[in-house]
C-alpha cells in the first residue's frame, strides 16, 4: 500500500476529471460549443503519450551506456503504452473533428503530425520485430528510438507552431489559447493532465512487470 | 510520508488554489453561443456523468485486479 500511493492520486484525479469536467461551468464559444469539454479527456491523452514516451527514450540511453537488457524491456513496453495513448487521442480528435469541422480528417499540421509521429512509432516495432538476436534488436531500436523521440518533438511541437493551424489553441480558430482557456477550464484541466499521466504510467508498469517475469520464467527454464 | 511525496501534494494543491483566485478575471459573454442547457437544466447530465464515473471505476477495479495478480506472480517466481 505504501508505495501506491500514486496510483491512488491518479484515480482521484482522473474522477475528479469526470465529475467536475461535466459539471462545471464552461465558457461559451462559437464552434465548439460544449464539445469543449473534450480538453478534459483529449489532450490528456496526448500528454501521457508525450510522458510515456519519454520514458521510453530515457530507457532507450540508459540501454546504449548500461548495456542492461531490462532497460530495453522497459523501453518497448513504454512505446507500446504510449502507442495506446495516442491511438486513443488521433481516435477521440477524429469523432471531435466529425462533429465541428464536419469531416472525420483534414490534413491539417497538427492532425497530420500527429499520425506521422504514430507511424514513426510502429516502425520502431516493426523493427524490433525483424530482428532476432537479442542484444542486438535491443541496440539498434534503442537508436531508432532516439530518432523517433526527435522526430516526435519536430512533428507534435515545432511544425504546428510554424504553421497555421484548424485546431483549437492555433490561428483564426475561437478555440483555447492561452487567453480564453480561462480559469475555471485550469481547474480541471491540470488535475486531467496530472491524473491521466500517472494512471498510463500505471498500466506501462503493469506491462513492464508482467513482462520480466515472463523473462525469468524464460531464463529459469 | 517522503518530502517528495509532501511537495508533490503541495504543488498540485497549490495549482488548484492559485486557479480559484484568478476567478474574478472571467471575461464578459458576448454573443450568445448554443450550449447544452437543457441538459443541465433537467438534471439528466448526472445520468452521463454517473454512467462515464462507473465505466471508469470498473476499469480501475480491473487494473487493481490485474496488479495483485501480478504481484502474486512476481513472489512466485522470486521464491523459485
Amino acid at each position: 500500500m505504501k508505495k501506491n500511493w500514486w496510483k491512488i492520486i491518479a484515480v482521484v484525479f482522473v474522477l475528479y476529471t469526470i465529475i467536475a469536467g461535466f459539471l462545471l461551468k464552461v465558457p461559451a464559444q462559437p464552434i465548439l460549443h460544449e464539445s469543449i469539454r473534450n480538453l478534459y479527456f483529449h489532450v490528456p491523452m496526448w500528454f501521457s503519450m508525450m510522458t510515456i514516451l519519454f520514458v521510453s527514450l530515457w530507457n532507450s540511453i540508459k540501454y546504449l551506456s548500461k548495456s542492461n537488457i531490462e532497460s530495453d524491456l522497459v523501453a518497448s513496453q513504454a512505446a507500446h503504452t504510449g502507442m495506446l495513448v495516442g491511438a486513443l487521442g488521433l481516435i477521440t480528435g477524429s469523432i471531435w473533428a466529425r462533429y465541428t469541422w464536419g469531416a472525420w480528417w483534414v490534413a491539417d499540421t497538427k492532425l497530420n503530425g500527429a499520425a506521422i509521429t504514430m507511424l514513426i512509432y510502429l516502425a520502431y516495432f516493426v523493427l524490433r520485430g525483424s530482428i532476432d538476436e537479442e542484444q542486438k534488436r535491443a541496440r539498434i531500436s534503442a537508436v531508432y528510438n532516439i530518432f523517433a523521440y526527435v522526430m516526435l518533438v519536430v512533428f507534435l511541437m515545432i511544425i504546428p507552431r510554424m504553421n497555421d493551424s484548424l485546431h483549437p489553441g492555433n490561428g483564426g480558430n475561437p478555440g483555447f489559447n492561452k487567453y480564453d482557456l480561462d480559469s475555471n477550464m485550469r481547474m480541471v484541466f491540470y488535475p486531467a493532465v496530472t491524473g491521466w499521466i500517472l494512471f498510463v504510467v500505471w498500466m506501462f508498469t503493469l506491462r513492464v512487470r508482467l513482462e520480466k517475469v515472463k523473462r525469468k520464467i524464460y531464463l529459469n527454464d | 510520508m517522503s518530502t517528495l511525496k509532501r511537495f508533490l501534494i503541495l504543488l498540485v494543491l497549490a495549482f488548484c488554489s492559485g486557479s480559484m483566485f484568478a476567478q474574478a478575471m472571467q471575461s464578459a459573454t458576448q454573443a450568445p453561443v448554443e450550449m447544452a442547457t437543457g441538459l443541465y437544466q433537467s438534471g439528466k447530465i448526472y445520468v452521463v456523468v454517473a454512467v462515464v464515473a462507473i465505466i471508469f471505476i470498473g476499469i480501475v477495479t480491473y487494473l487493481i485486479l490485474l496488479d495483485r495478480k501480478i504481484s502474486k506472480l512476481e513472489k512466485e517466481v522470486q521464491n523459485k
